[in-house]
C-alpha cells in the first residue's frame, strides 16, 4: 500500500501554518507573481515569507512544494529562472512544473532538486508521462481530473514515477494548460499570467425584476432569478444558449466541486501515492477543516479502519458535489 | 519566401465534403503546405482516414507539402495507437500535438503543433535539441513574444508558424460538449457535431455571440485575422502563416492572403475584400496586441 501523502494548499503564510498544524504531509504554494497558476491578488509568498514557511514546515516534518507551473512567454523567462534559483536556495522539497523550458532549466541547473509534473502539463497517457520522466527526471505526475480509477491503475503500471491525484475542491473541466478562455474575454492569460476568471473583471448586476447577472469583463456568464444564489462567473461554469438550447444551459459543467472521499481506498489500491486538496485561494478555517478531516480519513485507512465518510461529505455542505470522471466515463 | 499553410480541419466534415474541399485546394488555393489528419476527436478518424493516401497524393501532385497532424488529446488506447502509428511513419512529415507523440517520435525530425505550448525560447531550444524542425506558436502569444520566439527558433534553424486566420482554439477537454448539448455522452454521441461544419455557436444569456463548440474543443466566436499584421510577423522572423479551414470559401481567403504577401494587392483593399467575403463574421486580433482575444485592434504598434 502506498503512503497516501496528503498534499495541502497554502495560499498564504497563515494558511500554510494552518495546513501544517492540521496534519498535511506536504503543502504547495507559489511566489506572488506570474510563475504560478494561482496568481491572485493577496495570495502567495514573498521570498522572505517562503523562507520562514519552509523553516516552519520542516521543523514539523512537513514538505514544501513550490508551484512554478505556468508557461513563460518568450522574453520573460528570467522571472521563472529566478524563481527556480530562489526556491532551490530556500530549500523547498520539490518544484511543480509544466513548461519544458522551465523543467529543463531546473534539471540542468539544480539537478539535485525533485521535479513534479503539474496538472498544467496535461499529461494524460503513460507515453506523455514517460516523456517528462525520461526527459527531465520527473519523480511524480499530478494527473488531470479526467481519468477513471481503472485508467489510473493501468497508467500506474506503465510509468516509472509516482501519481498524485486531486481529491477535493474546484472541479476543473478543461484540459489544464490548454485553456485560453480567460485570455479571450479579459486579456489576462491562465497559462502566461496564472489568472483564471479574475475577480478584478467581475461584476454583479441586479435588474429591476430582481434577477442577477454575474459578468466577467462585460460578458454575462450567468443570470440568476431573484430566489437563486448568484454564482461566481467562471467561464466554464456559466450558462449559455445554443441553437437548440434557447433557454440557456450549463454548456460545459455545472458549478460543482470535486469530492472523492468515498473513493480514497480505491485510489490507494490503484496505486495513487498522494492526494491533493485544491484551494490555495480558500480561507484558513476552510483549510483547517478540510485538512483535518482528510488527515483523519487517511490515517483511518492506513490503520485498516473505515474512514468516516459522512464527515468528509459534510465539508461541501450546501454545494453540489461530483466524483467527476473518477467514477464513470459517462462523465465524458 | 514566406510560406502560406492550411491547418488541419478542426470539424467533423463528411468524407465527401473533405474530398471536394481538398480537390479544390489542390487545384486552386495558393497555399504551399497543407496539414491533414484528425486533431480533435479520435472517433471521427475512421470516417476519413481511408481517403488520406489519395488526398496526400492529390495535394503533392499539385506541388503542396503535406504534413500529418496528431491528436491534441491522447488518453484512450485507440488514441495512443493512432499517435504511435503516425509517429512511426517516414513520410510525409508529421506535426505533433501531444507529448505522447514526442515520446514515440524520439529524435527523428518532426514539427511542433500549436497544442504543444512552445511559449518561449528555452522550450523551443529544448524541442530543437530533440529533433523539432519547425514550431507553430500558441495562438494566444502576443506580438513581442512572437518576435523573440521567432528569432530564437530561426537561429536554431527552425521554421516558425503563426495562425493568421480562423477561429482560435481556446480549450480542449476530455468531455464532448457537442454530445452534452444534445443530452448524450462522448461514447454515444451519434456524431451530432457533423451538423455544425463551422462549430456550434454559444451565446450569452443576453444574446452576445461568444464561443463555438466543436466536440471536445471550445473555439472563439470571432475569426482571428492577422492579415494587417502579416507584414510585421514576417519582418519579425515568422516563416509560415497558417490559415485554419472554416466553413467559408478558403480558396478566396488564401488568395487574398497570398496577394498581400506578394505585394500584389494593397493591404486595405485585401482587408476590405476579406470583410465582404465574410460579412457574417467578426474578426479579432486581441491576442496579438496582448489584449482580450476577442477584440479587434486597429493596426498600430503592439502593446
Amino acid at each position: 500500500m502506498s503512503l497516501a501523502e496528503l498534499i495541502c494548499p497554502a495560499g498564504t503564510p497563515a494558511a500554510l501554518r494552518t495546513a501544517v498544524d492540521a496534519g498535511a504531509d506536504a503543502v504547495y504554494c507559489g511566489f506572488n507573481n506570474a510563475t504560478n497558476a494561482r496568481n491572485f491578488p493577496g495570495l502567495n509568498f514573498t521570498p522572505d515569507e517562503l523562507t520562514n514557511a519552509v523553516a516552519y514546515a520542516h521543523a514539523r516534518g512537513t514538505k514544501v512544494l513550490l508551484a512554478l507551473n505556468t508557461y513563460p512567454p518568450a522574453g520573460k523567462f528570467d522571472l521563472w529562472r529566478d524563481a527556480a534559483d530562489l526556491g532551490a536556495r530556500i530549500g523547498v522539497d520539490a518544484f511543480i512544473v509544466a513548461d519544458m523550458g522551465v523543467a529543463n532549466y531546473i534539471r540542468c541547473t539544480h539537478p539535485h532538486m525533485r521535479l513534479h509534473l503539474s496538472v498544467q502539463a496535461a499529461a494524460s497517457s503513460p507515453e506523455a508521462i514517460r516523456y517528462y520522466c525520461e526527459s527531465f527526471g520527473v519523480k511524480r505526475v499530478v494527473l488531470p481530473r479526467i481519468l477513471t480509477i481503472p485508467e489510473i491503475r493501468q497508467i500506474r503500471k506503465e510509468i516509472p514515477c509516482e501519481i498524485e491525484t486531486f481529491i477535493f475542491g474546484n472541479h476543473g473541466l478543461m484540459v489544464e494548460g490548454r485553456c485560453s478562455l480567460t485570455n479571450y474575454l479579459t486579456g489576462q492569460s491562465t497559462n502566461m499570467d496564472g489568472v483564471c476568471s479574475p475577480a478584478s473583471d467581475v461584476e454583479y448586476l441586479r435588474a429591476a425584476d430582481g434577477s442577477m447577472s454575474s459578468r466577467l469583463a462585460g460578458f454575462t456568464i450567468d443570470k440568476f432569478s431573484a430566489d437563486e444564489m448568484a454564482g461566481y462567473p467562471t467561464i466554464c461554469k456559466g450558462r449559455y444558449k445554443a441553437p437548440h438550447r434557447p433557454d440557456g444551459y450549463y454548456a460545459f459543467e455545472e458549478p460543482v466541486s470535486l469530492n472523492l472521499s468515498r473513493l480514497l481506498p480505491d485510489l490507494i489500491d490503484a496505486g495513487v501515492h498522494a492526494f491533493k486538496i485544491e484551494g490555495r485561494q480558500r480561507s484558513k478555517s476552510y483549510v483547517r477543516n478540510v485538512v483535518s478531516a482528510f488527515r483523519q480519513a487517511v490515517d483511518d485507512i492506513r490503520a485498516g479502519r473505515a474512514p468516516n465518510v459522512a464527515d468528509l461529505v459534510a465539508l461541501t455542505e450546501g454545494q453540489k458535489q461530483t466524483q467527476g470522471a473518477f467514477e464513470t466515463k459517462k462523465w465524458r | 519566401m514566406t510560406r502560406l499553410t492550411l491547418g488541419p480541419i478542426a470539424y467533423h466534415w463528411s468524407a465527401e465534403k473533405r474530398r471536394d474541399f481538398y480537390a479544390r485546394i489542390a487545384d486552386e488555393a495558393p497555399v504551399d503546405e497543407v496539414y491533414l489528419g484528425e486533431v480533435i476527436c479520435s472517433k471521427r478518424a475512421p470516417f476519413h482516414e481511408a481517403d488520406l493516401p489519395t488526398t496526400i497524393e492529390r495535394l503533392e501532385r499539385a506541388g503542396k507539402t503535406v504534413i500529418l497532424s496528431t491528436l491534441a488529446e491522447v488518453m484512450l488506447t485507440r488514441e495512443r495507437k493512432a499517435t504511435a502509428d503516425l509517429a512511426a511513419m517516414e513520410a510525409p512529415e508529421i506535426e505533433i500535438n501531444n507529448a505522447a507523440g514526442l515520446l514515440a517520435r524520439g529524435k527523428r525530425p518532426h514539427r511542433i503543433g500549436p497544442f504543444m505550448n512552445a511559449y518561449n525560447e528555452a522550450t523551443i531550444a529544448w524541442m530543437a535539441g530533440q529533433g523539432a524542425t519547425h514550431v507553430c506558436l500558441p495562438t494566444e502569444l502576443p506580438g513581442p513574444a512572437i518576435a523573440i520566439a521567432a528569432r530564437s527558433a530561426r537561429a536554431l534553424g527552425l521554421g516558425v508558424e503563426v495562425q493568421v486566420f480562423g477561429r482560435a482554439s481556446l480549450a480542449v477537454s476530455a468531455r464532448c460538449y457537442h454530445a452534452r448539448a444534445h443530452g448524450r455522452t462522448k461514447d454515444n454521441c451519434q456524431f451530432v457535431c457533423e451538423a455544425d461544419p463551422d462549430g456550434m455557436p454559444l451565446r450569452t444569456r443576453d444574446d452576445a455571440p461568444v464561443l463555438r463548440v466543436n466536440g471536445i474543443q471550445t473555439q472563439s466566436e470571432s475569426y482571428v485575422n492577422l492579415m494587417p499584421e502579416s507584414g510585421r510577423l514576417v519582418a519579425d522572423g515568422v516563416t509560415h502563416l497558417r490559415l485554419m479551414p472554416q466553413g467559408v470559401d478558403m480558396v478566396a481567403v488564401s488568395a487574398l492572403f497570398r496577394s498581400v504577401l506578394e505585394g500584389g494587392t494593397l493591404l486595405d483593399e485585401a482587408d476590405e475584400r476579406l470583410r465582404k467575403l465574410l460579412v457574417q463574421t467578426s474578426f479579432s486580433n486581441g491576442f496579438y496586441y496582448g489584449q482580450a482575444g476577442y477584440r479587434r485592434i486597429s493596426n498600430s504598434a503592439p502593446a
